[in-house]
């Protein structure tokens, strides 16, 4: 029992700090005493298990579910879910939302002047299959501006929220579309230390995935830390 | 072969679109065995204003001290009905409350036991990524040998210790504070 494997730690600048300034919410919400660092137990190795039923059949689907048809760019997204080690993590939740095509979230605190879309309402999940694959059908989001700085722009982005197999791995991302110019300005894309980790958060343009005369794919591959190899005992 | 590991990003403003389908405020059915608990609390920041868009979520063992997970072997039942899993929303005045039954205690290192405890991931915009925390409970004789207590600072150590808000002791209350003199202790782990 208590000789089963921990996890490896997030490669060192892959991980945003807490706090970032030139991302004004972390002011005042970071932690400002040191995190106490504490031996993986039972209690984090372990994490909820969603079963098949856990999500409908259609869940999938953003553009579906309402009267007509969403208005924008529609897209498929799919990926792999892995572990550090390149091993697929079967069988992981995933959670999707997002803001329609003109930039605007179907939530009450969004007042960007753009307009809502009776047809989508920005959210699906689906799990993982036994190969890590997963698979959305949506519409390309809209860039947003939010009051951070001056004339400050959102780049057009997917949240996704991951469970993978155990506490420790639940890892809350955001997904980037290629060739964005607002990239460069976000405080959240610039908030990730490591350049090769933070081009990761931007998906790639995917022929084969792009269905004729239907929708353009793209690719966004997820990576999870994976299981050591030696007993979680430090 | 070593992949990067996927970068966190912030929940941002937004995030009951996303998560607010599997809200779960009482984390035990009905006919889950255990002592039944109430656990509010409420999050501030660090001009003491209350946390309105945050989500809490919980992951616990049951009674017996067992969790719902393929890698708990111990010889133990865990209710079919029983996940384990809470999530919580904050609501305007930054407040959150859960209703579960009250976790056994589980295997720490080698042959120790860890005190009971519900583990603590909290979501917010401003937040890169998540904060992780641990509840454990008030007047527990094993809290003081229990080894990630014993991690952390003395004169902080209250902070993770939920305190029964009144008359009634099945009535806890656990706060957040995210800065300050009595801020949270979080976990690396």
């Amino acid at each position: 029992m208590t000789n089963l494997p921990g996890y490896r730690r997030p490669f060192f600048g892959t991980q945003p700090d807490y706090l970032y300034p030139p991302y004004r919410s972390t002011v005042k919400r970071a932690p400002t005493r040191p995190l106490v660092l504490i031996p993986q137990t039972l209690s984090e190795i372990t994490g909820p298990v969603f079963g098949d039923d856990t999500v409908g059949a259609n869940d999938f689907d953003l553009t579906g579910g309402h009267d007509g048809d969403p208005l924008g760019e529609r897209i498929i997204v799919s990926g792999r879910v892995l572990d550090d080690g390149g091993k697929a993590v079967p069988h992981a939740l995933i959670e999707l939302w997002q803001a329609n095509a003109s930039g605007r979230y179907r939530h009450d605190v969004d007042n960007h002047d753009a307009p809502l879309d009776p047809n989508f309402t920005g959210c699906g999940r689906t799990l993982t299959d036994a190969q890590g694959h997963y698979r959305f059908v949506t519409i390309k989001p809209g860039a947003y501006p939010w009051r951070n700085h001056f004339n400050a722009w959102r780049p057009a982005h997917l949240h996704f929220s991951l469970f993978g197999q155990g506490f420790i791995q639940r890892l809350v991302t955001q997904m980037y579309f290629p060739g964005d110019p607002l990239l460069a300005y976000d405080p959240m894309y610039t908030s990730v230390p490591d350049e090769k980790a933070r081009a990761r958060l931007v998906s790639s343009f995917d022929w084969e995935t792009t269905v004729p005369e239907c929708a353009l794919g793209y690719r966004f591959d997820i990576v999870l830390n994976g299981r050591a190899a030696t007993p979680m005992e430090r | 072969m070593s992949l990067l590991t996927t970068s966190s990003q912030t929940v941002g403003p937004f995030v009951s679109i996303g998560f607010a389908w599997l809200t779960t405020t009482d984390i035990a059915p009905p006919f889950v065995a255990g002592e039944r608990i109430t656990v509010e609390g409420r999050i501030v920041d660090g001009d003491g204003k209350p946390v309105s868009d945050a989500v809490v979520e919980i992951w616990q063992a049951n009674a017996q001290g067992k969790y719902a997970h393929p890698d708990d072997t111990q010889d133990k039942p865990v209710a079919a009905a029983f996940r384990g899993f809470g999530r919580i929303p904050t609501d305007a005045q930054g407040g959150f409350r859960f209703t579960t039954i009250k976790p056994g205690s589980v295997p720490g290192s080698g042959a120790t036991m860890q005190a009971p405890h519900l583990m603590v991931s909290i979501f917010m915009r401003g937040l890169l990524k998540r904060l992780i925390s641990r509840i454990y409970f008030p007047d527990n004789s094993v809290n003081a040998s229990d080894a990630v207590l014993a991690l952390v600072p003395a004169d902080r150590r209250a902070t993770l210790i939920a305190k029964q808000s009144g008359a009634d002791a099945s009535a806890l209350t656990w706060n957040v504070i995210l800065q300050g003199a009595d801020e949270t202790v979080f976990f690396d782990c």
